[in-house]
């Protein structure tokens, strides 16, 4: 019998049912909140962005083709939800049974689940953001064609923060190491 | 939640804000006031007018224009734009839409009945009705003998319905009566707004009770400079102030009791907002008092578009396009009437 067995039969029920949960389940949620909530943020930005550029081109046409950079700055959102999600799913490894509830395997799972966590959560944020500094930009620059590029900025900072998630979660999933079989 | 409308409001009211923004853009500007004040003859003010948006809507008008002509079609570009926008609206965007005629509801109400009192024909005074404030059966209300009738046959159906009931005497309908009906519609009828505002919360409960203050507070100064001198009791007059406002209470007790213009300048500056109103007169002056709130009003109206994601920016742009059709008549008049000396007196810039 393992370590984490005997610890378990000593704590308190919820440490022993924790315990106990596969580490599989807890990777498999991790990617998939990896990928669901960052296009969640994705939609969320461009629906916000979407909505007042349509409306502000009815007045001035000439905003249409500068502003999708604002949709396509949430869209990227996406897409590293989905780089990220591809990845974790590379470090699923099948370990045998009698290992399944080994330290390692659990962490191996934990840290699938915190990265997929990580970048999901940062990009529903970083989606949001950019699409409702989207649709400022595209409201003041219908009014005012110099503001365009200054608000640009503004959208370039907060594209970072998925970026920032992003760099966060590859780090936590390179040490999904599982126990080796042997 | 205040702060976080950014979230969900453009799921309903994104379009509807980029296209009324879009709206405000084309405004009339200083450089346009300037061009038209500088116009001999209609036709001039005509062909200024082709270059903004109000093009379309004067450029088939036969050529000895009239200023009520000009008016009209400025109107209707008003009334279109509403339109456009009501049908796109759900709610409750649409209900706050609806919310911003009734003013002008009432203000037919009483055109109608007034114009019957003094006997002229129906017809022509529903030509004269504001198009944003007609509703079905309005024809009916030349019938009405007195307020009851009125009540009963036409006004239960309309939304006005909820604001009669201070209202509803037996006493036969004349002008000073009018007046106080007037008067008393429009103080249930800014209660009501302010409360649904509230309701709505966030930044749209915020923008609007200022809005609404302002308007409330101006009437409840216009309500007591007019009633100087005649035979409004201090009892009746306080009645017709609405409950809210900057004024509310304590102004609205020393205001009741002001006997000419310069108690009430002196109630005005005990608050620093309206302050500034009152130090652009001197003292005995009225006639310029309205300009001054007219500037005041659009000041505030245009900050209103600072901030994103309420709906107060329906309401300001509504006011702001009747400031504007208000300085095409007064222009338009002076043009008429020769007299362009004096256009200047009461033209505010909304830019």
């Amino acid at each position: 019998m393992s370590s984490s067995a005997i610890i378990a039969a000593h704590s308190s029920s919820w440490a022993a049912a924790l315990v106990r949960i596969s580490p599989y389940t807890f990777s498999a949620i991790g990617i998939a909140v990896s990928i669901g909530v960052s296009v969640l943020g994705a939609a969320w930005g461009i629906y916000i962005t979407g909505s007042s550029l349509i409306g502000a081109a009815i007045k001035a046409p000439r905003i249409t083709s500068k502003n999708l950079i604002s949709v396509i700055f949430c869209e990227a959102v996406a897409i590293y939800g989905v780089i990220v999600a591809i990845i974790l799913q590379t470090k699923l490894e099948s370990v045998p049974k009698s290992s399944i509830y080994e330290p390692e395997s659990l962490r191996a799972g934990y840290a699938i689940f915190a990265s997929g966590l990580i970048v999901g959560f940062a990009n529903l944020v970083c989606g949001l953001c950019v699409g409702i500094i989207g649709s400022s930009c595209a409201l003041s620059d219908a009014q005012n064609s110099s503001l365009f590029v200054k608000i640009l900025v503004i959208e370039i900072f907060g594209s970072a923060l998925g970026l920032f998630g992003v760099i966060v979660g590859i780090i936590m999933s390179a040490q999904a190491t599982w126990p080796s079989k042997i | 939640m205040y702060g976080f409308e950014a979230m969900t409001f453009n799921i309903h009211g994104g379009y509807l804000e980029a296209i009324v923004r879009g709206h405000r853009s084309g405004l009339l500007t200083t450089a346009d006031y300037n061009n038209l004040c500088q116009c001999e003859t209609l036709d001039d003010i005509k062909m200024h007018l082709s270059a903004t948006e109000y093009g379309p809507y004067l450029q088939n008008e036969p050529s000895p224009l009239h200023t009520t002509t000009i008016v009209e079609k400025c109107t209707l570009k008003l009334v279109d734009d509403y339109k456009h926008m009501l049908c796109q609206a759900t709610e409750p965007l649409s209900t706050f839409l609806e919310y911003i005629t009734y003013g002008h509801m009432i203000d037919n109400v009483v055109l109608i009945v007034t114009g019957t009192l003094h006997e002229r024909d129906v017809q022509e005074l529903l030509e004269k009705c504001h198009p944003l404030g007609m509703f079905d059966s309005i024809a009916t209300l030349a019938v009405a003998q007195n307020m009851r009738e009125l009540y009963r046959l036409v006004l239960v159906d309309t939304p006005l319905a909820p604001y009669f009931s201070e209202c509803i005497t037996s006493e036969d309908l004349d002008d000073m009566n009018i007046e106080i009906m007037r008067n008393t519609l429009y103080k249930a009828y800014l209660e009501d707004f302010y409360r649904f505002c509230q309701k709505l919360g966030g930044a749209t409960a915020e923008i609007m009770s200022d809005l609404l203050a302002f308007e409330a507070d101006r009437r409840a100064v216009n309500i007591t400079i007019n009633s100087i001198g005649t035979e409004l009791t201090r009892d009746d007059r306080r009645k017709l102030y609405s409950n809210f406002g900057l004024f509310y209470p304590y102004g609205h007790e020393e205001l009741a009791v002001c006997e000419d213009i310069d108690q009430v300048r002196a109630v005005m500056e005990k608050y620093p907002p309206y302050q500034s109103i009152f130090a652009k007169l001197s003292y005995g002056e009225s006639q310029m008092l309205d300009k001054a709130f007219y500037e005041e009003e659009v000041k505030r109206h245009c900050l209103a578009f600072e901030q994103q994601f309420h709906y107060a920016v329906f309401f300001a742009y509504m006011r702001l396009r009747e400031q504007e059709i208000r300085n095409l008549m007064w222009i338009s008049e002076c043009v008429a009437q020769n007299q362009k000396s004096r256009v200047h007196d009461s033209v505010v810039f909304i830019f």
